[in-house]
């Protein structure tokens, strides 16, 4: 953004009051590299530790002070060599890792393949207890380290081997052609030996080899980031550095904003989208990400679990109108859903708009004769649960059961069952006690068609949360991990995605997308496909 | 007047031990908080179970609360699940939020009982009427809309004051958090004050003190006042305890770190040491403060003596 060196002075002027740094002598340029900007921030649930980060809030700070092997393209969200110079296989199961020369962690320690392997035998081992263990579970000797019960047989994979100071073969359990595609999710960062050294003090300041360097960190409330001058890689910041303030509300972040106290906010509250255009202008942004909603299923229940069940199923997908609802509810910030995947995958990654087909339009007439050839609703009405404790749930769902309440033309045939928190939410689904359809999110952990099926739909996958089965769609899985051409393994999982589409083991309801409001000092911001701001490139002046 | 206080001391310790159990019992009927944690998808079995044995979850409730119990008379309460220790989480929240209840005690007492001396002793009058009226807007406005009007006015549109609170919290960002969150009980403090002033004018200690040609300022302050203050007295006191763990909404709009706000992250997370911990320390506070509320009735009317 241009401006004038009259107001640029204004501005610089403020920044000096506001942030801790102020502006440089050059005030008036489009962007300052010593200014530091200010962001909104929540308190990470669990330690900060790569493999033990599974929320976007986390997950913020690890894409600032981490790069992985690959790294994914904020743009396009393509998994690109990061760390990694070159990832060889022959057979998609043994793969040969060659770290790139001259990368350093910014305590000054060389990465080498011994930082990832290190890294990742931490990440795997029960011990350790990190929430993200069983993105390891591809790797051989995953089930020693990390049996389902019992102690542990093993330290460390057997399927890690370092083999050179910057090479590292990787042995999986199975063929997995797009393996190193996932290798830019956090989990598999490397970790410096003082990680290992002195834990303690590493948790409460975190070390890492991306852009930024932690300055200080306060937990709970604070956490300063200044660019890392010797930054090796060809990312570095545009900016002097980030404040990330934890606000508990993001009304509070939003008026904040406004009174020039904040530079960024990533999360539009949902209040506040009607008069974001008026408040900030151009300053805004909402872009897809890579989430979707749906509602899944018991399929441990009798009652869904029968042939007639799937036409149930189809006409309540059909009674919904997600037009409707994500214009007036969300403001047009989620797109109705037409497939199983995602926008942010692109069409060569499999996003494939339409799938669905007349599935997932808004047709009553239809919808009812497909409900009542199906036998009707199970115990003639259905309820809706889901959390009550965040985001606007409780909105969409009522207008869910309300869309469905009058394509069927009875007042009670769909109700809202609210629980409380996502803890007992989450129990529930987990004890199997749902009766009825229940809210679905996934957030894709990297960028691939694979994500979006595999871990929900796939026989006993951890997030297959309505426990769905089917053969035919297993084997389409298994078959797509082994083809080693991209585009063919694409093509399979898309004939997966179809099985799901003529079982509806799950309805599509809407893609996500990420949101973000700045104030004047700040250009080039830009939200990556997992809704989280590139960081790097933003522009301070 | 020693023996009344030990005796009130030895009264805590049942009250403290049955009220915390209720607490623990309470966060453990919410369930089990290690589903939560794993995001949208199922904890692997493995890690679920490590991680209730390192929280001491997979023990009975009761055997859970003695070992709670036995490490709080130690000093330790525990663990979050985002690894800090409880202790180190009540060290950032209460002083902010000490701060931010002396602020709002302050100001109900000052403001709080000069309104209502005003008043009660021009009862029937435009200004009693006017600041009567004043209060009952105040007590029927919620608080989230006076916080979240007074933010936009003064913070936005006049940019008078920030409208968050910084992580440090210094007592002047705490001014305006402080006036909202003591806004209702300042309204009751006011009414208290002034039906307890308008009573005790016609009483017969005051006409015996302006017979005997006090000063108007003695009479007012050393005999109708101080025998007026008795149930504000009483009101504040309570109130202590009650804004220090009612600030959650006060601290949600102005975005302060204190202990409304572990409180509301422990209930989300179902997060039992937290939780438990610092309620465990507001009953501490409610409790003292009763204790010095009664110890007070004695200096404010002779009359009272604790044997």
């Amino acid at each position: 953004m241009r401006i004038t060196t009259h107001a640029g002075w204004a501005v610089c002027a403020m920044a000096l009051a506001l942030a801790t740094a102020g502006c440089g002598g050059g005030g008036g340029g489009s962007g300052d590299s010593q200014a530091v900007l200010s962001a909104s921030w929540g308190d990470p649930q669990n330690p900060l530790e790569p493999s033990n980060t599974n929320e976007v809030q986390g997950g913020k700070v690890l894409d600032m002070i981490f790069r992985g092997l690959k790294r994914y393209d904020p743009e396009t969200g393509e998994a690109e060599d990061m760390l990694a110079e070159k990832i060889e296989t022959s057979d998609s199961q043994n793969f040969t890792v060659t770290v790139k020369d001259g990368w350093t962690f910014s305590n000054g320690e060389k990465v080498t393949a011994q930082s990832f392997v290190d890294a990742w035998n931490y990440g795997a081992s029960l011990r350790n207890n990190q929430r993200n263990a069983y993105f390891f579970g591809y790797i051989e000797g995953y089930d020693q380290v990390h049996p389902e019960e019992g102690e542990q047989t093993a330290d460390t994979l057997s399927g890690l081997k370092v083999t050179g100071e910057r090479t590292f073969t990787v042995k999986l359990t199975q063929k997995f052609s797009t393996f190193p595609d996932t290798l830019g999710y956090a989990a598999f960062a490397p970790l410096p030996r003082a990680f290992f050294d002195d834990h303690d003090a590493w948790v409460k300041k975190p070390v890492g080899n991306g852009p930024y360097l932690v300055e200080s960190y306060t937990r709970g409330s604070q956490m300063s980031l200044r660019t890392w001058d010797d930054y090796p890689g060809d990312d570095k910041a545009q900016n002097g550095g980030v404040d990330l303030k934890v606000y508990t509300d993001n009304n509070t972040a939003y008026t904040d904003l406004l009174a020039g106290n904040l530079d960024l906010v990533d999360d539009v509250p949902a209040a506040q989208l009607k008069n974001v255009k008026n408040d900030l202008g151009d300053r805004y942004l909402n872009t897809p990400a890579g989430i979707i909603q749906t509602l899944a299923f018991p399929f441990y229940d009798e009652a869904w679990n029968t042939e007639d069940a799937t036409k149930v199923r189809q006409g309540l997908s059909m009674a919904i109108d997600r037009a409707q609802i994500t214009d007036t509810i969300f403001q047009k910030t989620r797109t109705p859903a037409t497939d199983w995947t995602s926008p942010v995958l692109g069409e060569d990654g499999g996003f494939q708009d339409g799938l669905c087909g007349e599935f997932c339009e808004f047709k009553p007439d239809e919808a009812k004769k497909l409900i009542e050839e199906g036998g009707g609703l199970p115990g003639g009405k259905v309820t809706i649960t889901f959390n009550a404790d965040t985001g606007s749930h409780r909105e969409w769902v009522n207008a869910v059961c309300n869309s469905i309440n009058n394509a069927l033309d009875n007042e009670r045939a769909c109700t809202a069952n609210p629980v409380g928190t996502f803890a007992d939410f989450r129990n529930q689904i987990t004890d199997r006690k749902m009766t009825g359809p229940f809210r679905a999110g996934w957030q894709m952990d990297y960028p691939l068609i694979q994500n979006f099926l595999q871990p929900l739909y796939y026989t006993n996958a951890s997030s297959n949360d309505g426990k769905w089965s089917n053969k035919q769609f297993d084997d389409l899985v298994n078959r797509a991990n082994q083809e080693t051409d991209t585009a063919k393994a694409v093509g399979l999982f898309q004939q997966a995605e179809e099985v799901v589409r003529d079982n509806m083991a799950a309805i599509p309801l809407w893609y996500q997308n990420g949101s973000a409001g700045w104030s004047e000092r700040l250009s080039s911001v830009k939200l990556n496909p997992f809704s989280v701001p590139v960081y790097n490139e933003i522009k301070v002046s | 007047m020693g023996r009344y206080v030990v005796r009130r001391l030895l009264q805590m310790i049942p009250v403290f031990i049955g009220a915390t159990l209720l607490i623990f019992l309470m966060v453990n009927v919410m369930g089990d908080p290690i589903a939560g944690l794993c995001g949208e998808r199922q904890c692997d079995p493995a890690t679920a179970a490590r991680l209730e044995q390192e929280f001491g979850l997979d023990k009975p409730v009761w055997q859970q609360y003695v070992t709670y119990m036995g490490n709080v008379f130690t000093g330790d309460f525990g663990t979050a699940f985002n690894g800090q220790e409880v202790t180190e989480l009540m060290g950032t929240a209460f002083p902010v939020t000490i701060r931010l209840t002396l602020i709002a005690i302050v100001f109900e007492i000052v403001i709080g009982v000069t309104l209502g001396v005003v008043t009660g002793l021009r009862r029937g009058r435009p200004v009693d009427t006017g600041v009567l009226l004043l209060t009952l807007v105040v007590i029927s406005v919620p608080t989230f809309v006076t916080g979240l009007l007074l933010q936009l006015l003064l913070g936005v549109k006049w940019g008078w004051i920030r409208p968050s609170v910084s992580s440090e919290a210094p007592f002047d960002e705490l001014i305006l958090p402080g006036l909202v969150l003591a806004s209702v009980s300042l309204a009751y403090v006011t009414r208290l004050t002034r039906t307890s002033i308008a009573e005790n004018r016609r009483s017969d200690y005051v006409r015996t003190a302006v017979a005997k040609g006090l000063p108007r300022r003695r009479v007012v302050v050393r005999h109708l006042l101080r025998n007026s203050l008795i149930p504000v007295v009483t009101f504040i006191g309570a109130d202590i305890g009650f804004l220090m763990g009612g600030a959650i909404v006060t601290e949600r709009i102005f975005n302060i770190h204190g202990v409304g706000y572990q409180l509301y992250q422990g209930i989300l997370r179902q997060n039992t040491q937290t939780v438990v911990g610092f309620v465990t320390v507001l009953v501490l506070v409610f409790l003292v403060a009763n204790l010095v509320v009664d110890l007070l009735y004695a200096v404010l009317d002779p009359r009272i003596r604790y044997v």
